[in-house]
């Protein structure tokens, strides 16, 4: 079967990243497809390279990474929401005439559309949220 | 993409103190140019986001509450509205703001948007989904 995947919540302070990746570590493992995660709300802040947890924790955004390399899942974050939240591509901080950007490897900032996309293209949504 | 899919965005929460509702709307905004076939259920807290009269010059928030009469020029026609949710809440169909589409099919007739339905018809209405977003 293929999945898509939202996750509406922030890391660390809610499960849903972890929860996210879990199940789509194993779907994947389990034969399924899951071609898409997008990020959206504070989701977005996923994304962040810059999150330096303790190192006896798991580093939710270097998870992602490292299973978008290894499974070639797109990891695509809202524009929208990345903007009001300060995650940044190199292209955007251009654009906005920011100093930085903050994007970590693997994720990509993308518009609403391909949320849109995911759901008509996959045979299941399963969104990670409140 | 030939294929419509029926799309269900679910509306739980207050308009504000948090910003699913507005960063729903977002979504619904975008979605209508992929030309799907689109509803959206407002349920819980959710029903608040419809009440008329909504004013933020207190909070410093944007009142988005007009986009939702936009609506109809997107297509978007179908916004079911929890009768439970309402009475929870003490809330009448008075207390909700107009929401019209002009049907193509019926000589551009103006009709409402609005549709209140029961707990049990939403549970129907969602079951009949393909995607659902809730939020």
């Amino acid at each position: 079967m293929k999945f898509g995947v939202v996750i509406s919540e922030g890391p660390y302070t809610h499960q849903a990243a972890d929860s996210a990746f879990h199940f789509v570590k194993s779907a994947i493992a389990k034969g399924h497809e899951v071609p898409r995660v997008f990020f959206y709300h504070d989701g977005v802040n996923v994304a962040t390279r810059l999150s330096v947890p303790p190192q006896d924790e798991r580093n939710i955004q270097e998870n992602w990474s490292a299973l978008a390399k290894e499974h070639g899942v797109d990891l695509v974050v809202c524009i929208a929401a990345a903007q009001r939240r300060g995650i940044l591509d190199d292209n955007e901080a251009k654009r906005q005439g920011k100093d930085a950007s903050n994007i970590a490897e693997g994720f990509r900032i993308s518009g609403l559309g391909q949320l849109i996309e995911m759901g008509i293209q996959t045979d299941r949504l399963v969104t990670f949220g409140d | 993409m030939s294929e419509v899919k029926k799309f269900l965005y679910v509306n739980r929460k207050a308009p504000y103190g948090t910003i699913y509702a507005l960063e729903a709307l977002e979504v619904v905004l975008i979605g209508a140019a992929f030309d799907q076939d689109v509803s959206l259920a407002f349920l819980d807290d959710g029903v608040f986001q419809l009440t008329k009269g909504q004013n933020t010059d207190g909070i410093g928030v944007k009142n988005f509450s007009p986009t939702f009469r936009a609506l109809g020029d997107y297509e978007v026609t179908k916004l079911f509205v929890e009768q439970e949710s309402l009475d929870e809440r003490g809330l009448t169909t008075d207390d909700l703001q107009e929401v019209t589409y002009e049907d193509e099919d019926d000589d551009w007739a103006e009709k409402p948007s609005i549709r209140v339905v029961s707990r049990a018809e939403m549970a129907d209405i969602m079951a009949n989904q393909d995607v659902v977003l809730s939020f």
